[in-house]
């Protein structure tokens, strides 16, 4: 990993970052934009979900992973605090894990 | 200091102490990739102080590894963190309009502060926001100096399922922003097409992909507000 290759992705990812905040602070939202652009995050960050629960590369990503996810998610919906739901689902994969799961 | 600041709930420290013991682990254990793939500590460590995007951060450093071209690793990377515009066009209100709130607020946008934020009481989510993003980036950061310095003495973090956290932690966060029938059309749709098209296409572009399911809320009318 050469010095500008990282100085290309951080100078990339800082410009990709800083433009929506620009983008949405020029221009003055219609109520419909808003509820447009609030629904695509909620949508990316399900689809964030499911791809970083399941898939591990392009494949799957094993079935202890997936099984820690659903006890924490189990726990999310109870309404319990998120630091239960982090170490539910944490604690969950790893005991699979310790039992050979892969 | 302005009356958000006032008090910080205690549900909020401990959400970010949780979300920010787990991005130590997965910090550490770039660190320790990145030095084990032949980058130097100085070089890992300003990666993770300049870029602050794990998933791109990792994606690049093992196509480099495995004998890519840092070219590649680069546009990978970006690809990964495309998202992130759609993030902050949806997270600006929260992020503050000034200079300094812009130009900060813009390098501590990951996920989980996009997430946390969104989850957030709107009244106090400008505080969730900074108060999460100030602690992943200092953990981050943190678990980075250490895996890059003792990586080899660490155990490995998939046998502490901390793989498992985050994707728990971001539907835990994602929970209380769905809301309606079209919402969840969306979202389930979202998610399924990101599903379906992983193992064809390369990281990054499948959740891009599940935006589509945007399509699948029908009228916007029907979206709460």
């Amino acid at each position: 990993m050469t010095v500008w290759a990282v100085g290309a992705l951080a100078l990339g990812t800082y410009l990709i970052r800083l433009s929506g905040l620009l983008l949405r602070g020029r221009l003055t939202v219609p109520d419909r934009t808003r509820r447009l652009l609030d629904l695509a995050a909620t949508v990316l960050i399900a689809a964030l979900v499911a791809t970083a629960a399941l898939t591990q590369g392009d494949g799957f990503a094993g079935w202890a992973r997936p099984a820690g996810v659903a006890l924490g998610a189990l726990a999310a919906w109870r309404k319990l605090p998120l630091v239960v739901v982090v170490l539910v689902a944490a604690g969950g994969t790893a005991v699979l894990r310790l039992a050979g799961v892969p | 200091m302005r009356s958000i600041w006032r008090t910080v709930s205690v549900e909020y420290l401990r959400d970010a102490a949780a979300l920010g013991a787990a991005m130590v682990v997965v910090g550490a254990s770039f660190g320790a990739l990145a030095v084990s793939a032949g980058l130097s500590t100085l070089t890992a460590v300003a990666m993770s102080l300049l870029v602050f995007a794990g998933g791109s951060q990792f994606l690049a450093v093992a196509i480099v590894a495995s004998g890519g071209a840092p070219v590649a690793a680069v546009l990978g990377g970006l690809l990964l963190n495309a998202r992130h515009l759609p993030f902050g066009l949806a997270v600006a209100h929260v992020v503050g309009r000034s200079w300094p709130a812009r130009l900060i607020g813009a390098h501590v946008m990951v996920d989980e502060v996009v997430a946390f934020a969104r989850s957030a009481d709107p009244r106090r989510a400008r505080q969730a926001y900074w108060l999460l993003g100030a602690t992943m980036y200092t953990t981050w950061n943190l678990g980075t100096v250490l895996g890059a310095w003792a990586g080899a003495l660490l155990p490995d973090p998939d046998r502490l399922g901390v793989d498992a956290a985050f994707p728990a932690a971001l539907f835990a966060l994602l929970l209380p922003t769905v809301r309606g029938a079209a919402t969840i059309r969306a979202t389930v749709s979202g998610a399924g097409l990101a599903l379906a098209v992983t193992p064809f296409v390369p990281a990054g572009l499948p959740v891009l992909i599940g935006l589509l399911g945007l399509v699948a809320a029908g009228r916007l009318a029907k979206v709460p507000a």
